[in-house]
């Protein structure tokens, strides 16, 4: 009897979550999709007449800027610290220290990231709002994502595959990026696609370092409203209920394309 | 090599040194004590004041809020899926919690003002229109769910089989080897994850900017005494700390700004302990095993 309940409980709340899943998804993609077309996604937001019209371009532009500075700084950094990790470190205080290092910063809240990247690179280092300063901000961010991707992967390679190359007169360096890397690259690409999926959604710590100006920044040291920003002002408004769901709608797709890759390349690795 | 893994860590003592560096020096002039237990928070005032005790108090009331319906929710999904599924729908299931833990905290942000907060306003009548600490723990609840779904199946997976092969054995059911077996031998991984998960309410913006309607008073101050009143506060509006911070940096003069960092001096430092203690808690059983 107390076990049928408790069973019954068990399998309510699986459901129970998949359905939250469910609503929150269809919620915004029902609402917002039909608003979302090649027109929107090619014009400029235009709040000048107090109610905001026009698309998302530019918004989807500073996205894609801010995420590339972000990883150009965050995927060498973050692959070399998981290669060390996982091929040189020996056991010692030094590495314990370095693992907290990695751990601490996976907690630290983004508005906290919002005020360091404020503090330093938009302030101290005199970068402005900047692409560059929210860029720098998010590569910060995503840092402990890909060095702890990456260092699954490279564990995962077999240790044979090192003594072999080892043994036919490779050096150790040799052997990490040509043999041990490239069979670690798919769990790799994997934590890269997981720092877009972060970079794209991420606000409160863009909004401090990159501003919320509407222009189209060419250069990294203008400033920009990238797409999550743009639905935070949207939302605040309180009256453009419609452009916020086809902006929700485009951010959705993108985290829904992002996850449909990281399981894809998963999936294909396991086989 | 070692250079590039020093990164986090310089990272990470950068963010240390400048939230300090920024919010230290205000907090030691307005005094610890008055900047924590002052109820008004009035920056902008001729004569300002700092007070962030009503903050706390939203931060504190969300978290709780966030945690009473993401712990037994999460808790059952999590045996669920480590118990009593085959690997295929438990698969299924896993990957539906990593997509919820990759939607935007904006999004759901955004989610809450346009379903959660109508619900709160029709259904449960609040005052100004469904804005408030209900509806942030609602919203947190399902972005902490997770944190403690995905790391509570670890803690249950790692329970060695034997033990319920044991507990089976003896005559025991299926669900007393969960209860009495499983559980209580998972139990330091689930604590991690609650506390994990509780971290990540308290760090939370966005979401909870977006939903908690942004008063400044303290929440529930206009409630009559009533045995009612620790329920009726969660209808109350209130704001966080982190909510503060995201919606004033942008205009803050500069001793304005300075009591923001001194409130991520008190943010940051509440959750690096948090992380700490499970860092402390996770390692020592690993020492033990």
């Amino acid at each position: 009897m107390k076990q049928t309940v408790a069973k019954l409980l068990i399998v309510t709340s699986a459901i129970v979550v998949l359905c939250i899943l469910a609503v929150v998804i269809s919620h915004i993609l029902i609402n917002g999709l039909p608003l979302v077309n090649l027109a929107y996604l090619t014009t400029d937001p235009d709040i000048s007449w107090g109610n905001p019209v026009g698309g998302i371009r530019s918004t989807v532009w500073v996205s894609c800027y801010l995420t590339v500075i972000a990883l150009l700084v965050a995927v060498p950094i973050g692959v070399g610290a998981a290669v060390y990790f996982t091929e040189y470190a020996k056991v010692g205080a030094f590495v314990t220290a370095l693992r907290f290092a990695v751990e601490s910063l996976a907690g630290v809240p983004s508005i906290v990231f919002g005020l360091f990247g404020y503090a330093l690179f938009v302030i101290s280092l005199g970068l402005q709002w900047s692409i560059l300063s929210g860029g720098l901000t998010l590569a910060c961010m995503i840092l402990p994502t890909i060095i702890r991707t990456s260092e699954e992967a490279l564990r995962s390679v077999p240790s044979a595959f090192r003594e072999a190359s080892l043994s036919l007169g490779a050096t150790r360096w040799q052997t990490i990026w040509r043999v041990v890397v490239p069979s670690a690259s798919p769990g790799i690409v994997t934590g890269i696609i997981l720092g877009v999926g972060r970079a794209v959604g991420e606000t409160a710590a863009v909004m401090l370092t990159a501003g919320m100006s509407l222009g189209f920044p060419i250069l990294p040291t203008q400033p920009g409203r990238s797409m999550a920003v743009h639905l935070y002002t949207l939302a605040q408004e309180h009256i453009a209920y419609d452009q916020s769901y086809a902006t929700a709608a485009v951010l959705v797709l993108v985290i829904l394309a992002v996850d449909a890759a990281a399981s894809l390349i998963r999936r294909r690795t396991s086989t | 090599m070692q250079l590039l893994a020093s990164g986090s860590a310089v990272v990470i003592i950068l963010i240390v040194a400048f939230v300090l560096a920024n919010g230290v020096p205000f907090l030691v002039k307005t005094g610890l004590a008055e900047f924590i237990l002052g109820t008004t928070w009035d920056p902008t005032a001729d004569e300002p004041s700092y007070g962030i005790l009503p903050m706390i108090v939203g931060t504190g009331l969300a978290t709780f809020g966030a945690l009473a319906f993401a712990v037994p929710l999460g808790l059952a999904c999590a045996i669920y899926i480590s118990e009593m599924v085959k690997s295929a729908i438990a698969s299924v299931l896993r990957s539906a919690v990593e997509l919820l833990a990759g939607i935007p905290s904006v999004v759901y942000g955004f989610f809450g003002m346009v379903l959660v907060v109508p619900f709160i306003r029709d259904v449960l009548n609040s005052r100004i229109g469904g804005y408030s600490i209900l509806a942030g723990s609602i919203v947190l609840a399902i972005m902490i769910l997770p944190t403690v779904i995905s790391i509570s199946v670890d803690a249950l997976k790692s329970v060695p089989v034997s033990y319920r092969e044991a507990s089976l054995a003896l005559g025991a059911n299926e669900w007393q080897t969960i209860a009495k077996i499983v559980l209580p031998a998972a139990r330091s991984g689930i604590i991690a994850a609650v506390v994990l998960a509780m971290g990540r309410a308290i760090g939370e913006t966005m979401a909870v900017a977006m939903v908690m309607g942004g008063v400044k008073a303290m929440p529930g101050a206009s409630l009559s005494n009533s045995l009612f009143k620790p329920l009726q506060v969660f209808l109350e509006p209130g704001r966080t700390m982190t909510a503060t911070i995201a919606m004033e940096m942008g205009y803050a003069a500069p001793t304005h700004k300075q009591a923001l960092f001194a409130i991520a001096v008190i943010l940051t430092a509440t959750v690096l302990a948090f992380n700490t203690f499970v860092h402390l808690a996770l390692h020592r059983k690993k020492l033990r095993q």
